[in-house]
């Protein structure tokens, strides 16, 4: 007996040295893991590169093609007289097979050389390369006045490419980070590690430590791109863009906030379903499903008023679908705000109930898991 | 000290733990021996409440298991898990702090424990370079570093090689000296024969013996003898009460049975009863024959008790 008092004071002696993990220490750990462990992949930072790249080509590409004064080659002194009017770089050549050798040679985008036929009214006539020269030849054209009704802020082609940039940023994220925490998940259940970790942490633990790591991981990193993307849109001198952008990514980090732990709640419970990596195609089918919905919608639909309403309420289509419509002056001042809290509720829901289906297929091996077995299986 | 008392569980139709009770008390080693699907491995999850009984309690010092009170326990699943591109201190050192410590004192047990079982050179390795074998080791350390109360391993020596099987018996004996009750699993029965000092046997989801390694010894061993005289010992056959299990010329090894005719004559002796007196007699019938070159009792080993209770 007083063997066994003795030990049992030595192992309490070891004891104070633990204070315990509580729920959230066990949360922040979790996460710290997740993180360090990501951003340790070189995936991850050639995925980030490649933003980066995308948001500077798109900032200053535009210069680069098609924008600019187009430089032509002019022959003759009527071609001469007409392009001087224009403010474009003109190229004086003496003979029309020199000013085609310079077209082929790219050196300017079109010649303007003497029409030989007689069938041009201005008596000369234009040589472009493999498209017709428009620019050249509207500058050279008569055009009536034209009155728009209703201005749009901005011109069509941006507008699709701001939607087009919001869709592709949520979907490459929540596909990309969605992927990654269902692998996760998928990797501490096919090496059993799982086990342990049910044993000395709680269930809630684990997942809420998973969705704050990879959340917080893609926020940081959606933080930077949209502090770069003024950088590279003024570096491209596209101020018109620029303001445009700036209001956009004032609803759209917030909606994108609220969407991805929405989808990274529903990542985590398909991977927890599955016990090999091999099987995730068919569990996560469904999540991609709901990632895919406002990538094709706002893509196919941007420019359907009615549709693109209906996907600005739908909490996974929300992020995206929102901010467009705010920026196209669409949506009432109070809209956004309603979509956001059907975004909250829903996630709210989402958290809940995922949290219940991860407790109860994490320790469930083998085939894949039913959703009914998941959910009655919960302790 | 751990108590499991009347614990049951049933998958479907299948009871897999069935009215199992047992003791794992402070400073000793207890081996959990059976066969495959015997009920080892759930027993040990319900214990770590990585499952839940469906009747029945596991009692930590006469409380209750929190998830408070389980964390100060240290586990090894008989699926080993492990972080595969997570390196072998980084690994350890994570799991020291999710069961409490704090960083410090998780980095100072890891590196200690990672030199105890030899594989402090590769600390800086992912854990899937290494050889099955060394993963093992990690494996156990990350089971020990939270100076555990209370260490539950299933198979902790599987796939170990002896060099290796020496150095981890190493360690949790160290652990058991320090008053921490030890439950491992095995199947490799010479292994748990050696090492542990209480015992419970499973079959079928029930508990067909248990307690000291001793008491099952004396309880289950056949009595069973070795004399080795210089002739044929075959003569020995005819003794009453003898059974003789092997002969190899001048070498038996027989059972005495535990009811042995009263009152007959051996050679002149009684034997009256008790076998502590029967084999004396043995032995004397074996002298007045010549010289004895041995004779002694063969102790049985733990798996003939465990063909016995199983």
């Amino acid at each position: 007996m007083t063997m066994d008092t003795a030990r049992q004071a030595g192992t309490e002696r070891t004891g104070t040295e633990h204070t315990g993990t509580s729920f959230w220490s066990a949360t922040r750990l979790v996460a710290e893991r997740e993180t360090n462990a990501h951003v340790r992949t070189k995936g991850f930072w050639l995925n980030f590169g490649l933003f980066v790249v995308a948001i500077f080509a798109a900032g200053l590409l535009p210069n680069v093609f098609g924008g600019g004064t187009p430089s032509v080659a002019a022959v003759g002194p009527e071609a001469e007289q007409i392009v001087a009017v224009t403010d474009f770089d003109v190229q004086q050549v003496s003979d029309p097979e020199e000013a085609e050798e310079l077209v082929r040679s790219g050196e300017v985008d079109a010649a303007v050389v003497p029409d030989s036929s007689g069938t041009s009214p201005l008596g000369v006539r234009v040589v472009g390369l493999d498209d017709n020269p428009d620019d050249v030849v509207s500058a050279l054209s008569v055009a009536p006045p034209v009155d728009v009704l209703e201005p749009s802020e901005v011109d069509e082609g941006v507008r699709f490419l701001s939607a087009f940039g919001l869709a592709m940023v949520f979907f490459m994220f929540s596909v990309g980070f969605g992927m990654a925490i269902a692998q996760s998940v998928v990797t501490e259940k096919q090496t059993r590690i799982v086990e342990i970790l049910v044993a000395t942490v709680p269930v809630r633990a684990l997942l809420a430590g998973k969705i704050i790591g990879y959340s917080l991981l893609v926020f940081a990193q959606v933080a930077v791109l949209a502090m770069l993307t003024p950088i590279a849109l003024r570096a491209g001198g596209q101020d018109e863009v620029l303001s445009w952008v700036s209001d956009a990514l004032g609803w759209f980090v917030p909606f994108f906030v609220l969407g991805f732990v929405l989808l990274a709640s529903m990542w985590a419970v398909a991977g927890a379903l599955v016990s090999r990596q091999e099987d995730l195609g068919s569990s996560t089918s469904l999540v991609m499903a709901l990632v895919m919905v406002p990538y094709f919608g706002v893509i196919m639909f941007y420019d359907n008023e009615l549709v693109m309403k209906i996907l600005s309420y739908v909490p996974f289509s929300a992020p995206v679908a929102m901010p467009v419509r705010t920026l196209d002056g669409e949506a009432q001042m109070w809209e956004p705000f309603v979509a956001m809290a059907i975004l909250v509720l829903t996630l709210l829901a989402s958290v809940a109930i995922a949290t219940r289906l991860y407790s109860g297929s994490l320790l469930q091996t083998g085939s894949r898991v039913k959703l009914g077995r998941a959910w009655t299986r919960a302790d | 000290m751990l108590q499991v008392s009347s614990v049951s569980r049933s998958f479907g139709d299948l009871r897999a733990v069935d009215d199992v009770s047992f003791d794992v008390a402070p400073g000793r080693m207890t081996g959990f021996v059976g066969a495959n699907g015997s009920g080892k491995t759930t027993t040990m999850r319900i214990i770590l409440g990585v499952l839940g009984a469906d009747d029945g309690a596991v009692t930590w010092r006469g409380d209750e298991v929190t998830q408070k009170v389980r964390q100060r326990f240290g586990y090894m699943p008989e699926e080993r898990g492990l972080y595969p591109k997570m390196k072998v201190a980084e690994q350890v050192v994570y799991m020291g702090r999710l069961h409490g410590l704090d960083r410090t004192v998780a980095q100072r047990n890891a590196t200690e424990l990672l030199e105890q079982l030899e594989v402090v050179e590769r600390a800086e390795d992912p854990v899937e370079q290494l050889s099955l074998g060394n993963q093992q080791r990690v494996q156990i350390a990350a089971a020990l570093v939270h100076d555990p109360d209370l260490l539950i391993l299933d198979e902790p020596f599987s796939g170990l090689d002896p060099l290796a099987i020496e150095i981890v018996l190493g360690v949790l004996r160290d652990r058991a000296a320090r008053g921490v009750p030890v439950l491992f699993s095995s199947h490799q029965l010479e292994v748990v024969e050696r090492l542990c000092d209480d015992l419970v046997i499973i079959a079928a989801g029930a508990v067909a013996a248990s307690g000291s390694r001793d008491a099952l010894r004396a309880q289950f061993g056949p009595s069973r003898f070795q004399l080795v005289v210089d002739e044929d010992a075959g003569w020995i056959r005819d003794l009453p009460g003898v059974r003789l299990v092997e002969l190899d010329g001048p070498r038996a090894v027989f059972d005495l049975d535990d009811e042995a005719d009263d009152g007959a004559a051996l050679a002149g002796t009684v034997v009256r009863s008790g076998q502590g007196e029967r084999d004396q007699a043995v032995l004397q019938a074996a002298l007045q024959r010549g010289p004895v070159r041995g004779f002694g009792p063969v102790v049985p080993s733990l798996s003939e008790i465990f063909k016995e209770v199983v």
